[in-house]
């Protein structure tokens, strides 16, 4: 690593390490106010936001070779498969009434 | 080209203590490992088969009660499964060539590899312990709430067996994406190498995603069945439908890798006997990707009648239909290469003809299955049984043996018998078919799953299935004696006795200890078979 | 000048036999390492998709079940976490540039807030255990509770727990890779190792920083 990259990396963790201090205290802020629903997809947002700069910048993931990038990727992309289908079906069980009802 | 046959120092040579083997980090010692491991599993899950079928022959049977019949076919799914199935062609035919393969000394993390070993093992203990002490009842599939609140089985101590077992699974497929990435040799880029790799690294990709989330699932049924919290208990606010998610969301996966390495298989021996290079390489390398992405979209096909919304049986449907697509891209590829190609028939070729035939019929069954009305009538029958086996044995077993058969010269330094080689795939594939085909027809008339008693009128079927059985078994221990016989008795292979292309057969029969003396540089496209007159061998 | 006598490495770090040379060893352990985070990720996945089920189901109940749930204490560690990152990458940092003094510092540091972390979250658990709200063990809740309740605190104590268990399991990693520096391996040539386990330590900060909210922060305007 070269001088100026040492100086420039430990700017980048002091910076994202701020944000992320920041994120959460804007956490903390949102929490206490009522959006209903948004309370939660606020709360996820961030806390995906600060993930991703974890990711990005404390793991190294912007430096790192394809293959890891992919792999770092993968798994919250295939969670987001078992995610979304197991909800799609536990959303949509009550819209259609079965025979009977 | 007359090349010296005999390989006096190879990996079966350097060391022969016990501490050698049990120590070893050769990834070819650790593929015969787990082929001696996996081998006894088999017999075990073959033992439950046959009781299975002794007592199917009569409809009103008395051989086992109905608890025991419970516990013979959760045996039965239990072993095949996860001790034979899942690890077959990755642990033994991926241990001993993806390295060779792709021109390297060995995988990523040796010592990984041997730990996958011996964690196999231990998990296997568990699960052994509990079909001694008594079995477990629930089905394979360990369904909830039963499983968890009301079988009287030793579940937990076949779910510890099962989700050690699970990490070996995970070690193994991570091995070999890392070794696939990182080791090929110079001039070996992706689109030169075997398309067997091809398929190691999609299973190896489906191994890692899929299996973690078996192993949460089956710990929060033991949590259940411990402390009983409510995760799965309707009475306690639980959904029963959530453990058959978690639970397909990987079984489904796992199917995929149970066949995608007998898929990959194919390539290698139809190339080699056909002498021709597989027709549209990037279609079957990408199709394996396309499997193992697609595969993980369609579990819910398992629970079109179990509760689930109407909206996500339909979504799974559509998405199960489209997963057959890759599969059909293969069997095309696969029948373009045979046509106008040089074929010959020797035993490896025979078992992947079988597969292809095989694995095309259990396939378009699937297709069946897929379909919300059709799967209404038949879930639960004999007809999904015979859909599964068509592929799981018509198609991977036969694979599976066809790999053995293929690169037994390589890992042994001996031929075996071409007859008795003939011989056992035929059998296996007649004694398969007279199986496995009736049970299609007695399942669309409506014969159940899981039940040891039936209506009389589905006799002669379950006869006819139950001879098939006994056939097929010879076709099984057949090879046991003749490739048991060969290893120390027949004569000598040299290193390319099929006249095959890829790395593995640039190496002395058996290879050494590293592979290879120096690393292999690659310049020429994969399966460049000659023209059929100037055939090399 | 002081002089320290500082344990020396005695050899350059190791070629395993099936690589070729040290860059493609290096960049196999990282690739193991990340491809091992994947299957992190979809092993707690599996809990957070069965909490999303019933969180969904049950939103009202959950919501007052996790009232006596400590947001100070959940938000206190989230930052004792997020600054353990960061202590953890300079760590990282001073592997690269071979300064001992400082690995060895920073890698104390993050094992020492990972222990923080799990201190507060015992302290986290006994209160729970005071209102009688661990499932199994004693669950005998002081407070009115709706009945799914016991569903809510089955996902908490499950999902947090197996977390501890990967902070545990870091920590003593950690205090295993300071030995390692403090015995020498700790040149520029060795920070791949300090990266991989760093991975390790990042990828459990991430869990914890969607379980911050997912359990904490539910139910809190007032």
């Amino acid at each position: 690593m070269k001088p100026d990259e040492h100086v420039y990396a430990v700017r980048a963790y002091l910076g994202v390490y701020a944000a992320l201090v920041g994120l959460l205290m804007a956490t903390v802020a949102i929490a206490r106010l009522d959006l209903g629903a948004g309370n939660a997809v606020a709360a996820l947002v961030i806390g995906a936001v600060k993930a991703v700069l974890i990711v990005l910048v404390f793991m190294n993931a912007r430096f790192s070779p394809p293959a890891s990038r992919v792999f770092a990727g993968v798994g919250f992309f295939w969670l987001g498969i078992l995610l979304v289908l197991t909800m799609g079906d536990i959303v949509t069980r009550g819209w259609v009434p079965s025979a009977g009802e | 080209m007359s090349v010296a046959t005999s390989a006096p120092r190879n990996y079966l040579t350097e060391g022969t203590s016990i501490r050698s083997w049990l120590l070893t980090t050769d990834h070819k010692r650790i593929a015969l490992l787990y082929l001696v491991t996996i081998t006894a599993f088999f017999v075990v899950g073959a033992i439950a088969m046959a009781l299975i079928r002794l007592e199917l022959m009569v409809p009103n049977g008395t051989m086992i009660n109905a608890e025991e019949y419970n516990k013979m076919f959760t045996m039965h799914g239990v072993v095949m499964v996860w001790f034979f199935l899942i690890p077959s062609i990755p642990t033994v035919l991926g241990n001993f060539l993806v390295p060779m393969m792709i021109g390297a000394r060995d995988v990523a993390f040796p010592r990984l590899n041997l730990a996958s070993w011996y964690v196999f093992v231990t998990g296997s203990l568990f699960t052994m312990a509990a079909m001694v002490l008594g079995g477990v009842d629930t089905g394979w599939t360990f369904y909830t709430p039963y499983s968890s609140l009301f079988s009287n089985g030793h579940v937990i101590l076949t779910i510890v067996g099962v989700f050690i077992v699970g990490f070996a699974s995970i070690f193994t497929g991570l091995n070999f994406i890392v070794t696939v990435h990182k080791l090929r040799a110079p001039g070996m880029t992706w689109f030169r190498l075997p398309l067997f790799i091809w398929a190691t690294y999609a299973t190896s990709l489906i191994l890692v995603l899929a299996t973690p989330v078996l192993a949460i699932t089956l710990a929060a049924v033991a949590l259940e069945r411990l402390f009983h919290v409510g995760i799965f208990d309707p009475a306690l606010g639980g959904d029963p439908l959530l453990f058959q998610h978690l639970f397909w969301f990987y079984s489904h996966p796992a199917v995929y890798i149970m066949i995608l390495p007998g898929m990959g298989v194919v390539n290698e021996v139809i190339c080699c006997f056909a002498r021709k290079r597989i027709f549209g390489y990037e279609f079957v390398a990408f199709s394996s990707l396309a499997i193992a992405f697609l595969g993980f979209l369609v579990w819910g096909h398992h629970m079109f009648v179990a509760g689930q919304s109407i909206y996500s049986s339909m979504t799974f449907s559509i998405l199960s239909y489209m997963v057959a697509i890759p599969s059909a891209i293969k069997v095309f590829n696969w029948t373009a290469t045979l046509h106008k190609g040089s074929i010959s028939l020797e035993t490896p070729m025979l078992y992947l003809l079988g597969f292809v035939g095989l694995f095309t019929i259990g396939g378009m069954t699937g297709l069946f299955l897929a379909s919300l009305a059709i799967d209404t009538h038949v879930h639960d029958t004999y007809f999904v049984i015979a859909h599964f086996h068509y592929i799981m044995v018509g198609g991977m077993v036969s694979a599976y043996l066809g790999g053995i058969h293929f690169w037994w010269p390589k890992i042994s330094g001996r031929l075996y018998s071409e007859f008795w080689g003939r011989v056992a795939a035929g059998l296996l594939f007649l004694g398969f078919n007279l199986t496995f085909f009736p049970q299609f027809i007695v399942g669309y008339l409506g014969m159940p799953r899981r039940y040891h008693v039936y209506p009389p009128e589905f006799q002669v079927w379950n006869v006819l299935s139950s001879a098939g059985a006994s056939i097929l078994a010879v076709g099984y221990v057949l090879p046991l004696f003749y490739l048991g016989w060969s290893f120390f008795f027949g004569p000598e292979a040299g290193p390319n006795p099929w006249g095959a292309t890829g790395l593995e057969w640039r190496t002395p029969s058996p290879p050494p200890r590293d592979n290879f003396d120096e690393t292999p540089i690659v310049t020429e496209e994969a399966y460049a078979y000659a023209a059929p007159e100037v055939a090399g061998g | 000048m002081r002089h320290r006598r500082w344990p020396v490495a005695k050899s350059e770090p190791l070629l395993a036999h099936q690589f070729s040379d040290r860059t493609q060893q290096v960049e196999a352990d990282s690739l193991g390492m990340w491809v091992f985070i994947c299957t992190e990720v979809m092993f707690f996945g599996a809990l957070f998709t069965g909490y999303a089920l019933y969180r969904f189901t049950y939103d009202a109940e959950f919501r007052l079940a996790s009232h006596p749930v400590s947001f100070l204490l959940g938000s206190v560690n989230t930052g004792v976490l997020l600054t353990s990152s960061l202590f953890m990458a300079l760590a990282l940092h001073a592997a690269q540039r071979g300064d001992r003094r400082q690995l060895l510092g920073f890698l104390w540091v993050t094992a020492a807030l990972g222990v923080v972390f799990l201190a507060i979250k015992l302290k986290d658990y006994s209160d729970l255990w005071d209102h009688g709200l661990v499932p199994a063990l004693h669950f005998a809740p002081d407070l009115p509770m709706p009945p799914r309740a016991q569903l809510f605190y089955v996902f908490f104590f499950f999902m947090t727990g197996l977390h501890a268990l990967h902070v545990l399991i870091g920590v003593v990693v950690l205090l295993g890779l300071s030995w390692l520096a403090y015995r020498g391996r700790c040149s520029p040539a060795d920070h791949p190792t300090v990266e991989n386990v760093g991975l390790y330590w990042h990828f459990v900060d991430v869990v914890w920083v969607f379980l911050y909210p997912l359990f904490y922060l539910m139910g809190r305007s007032s």
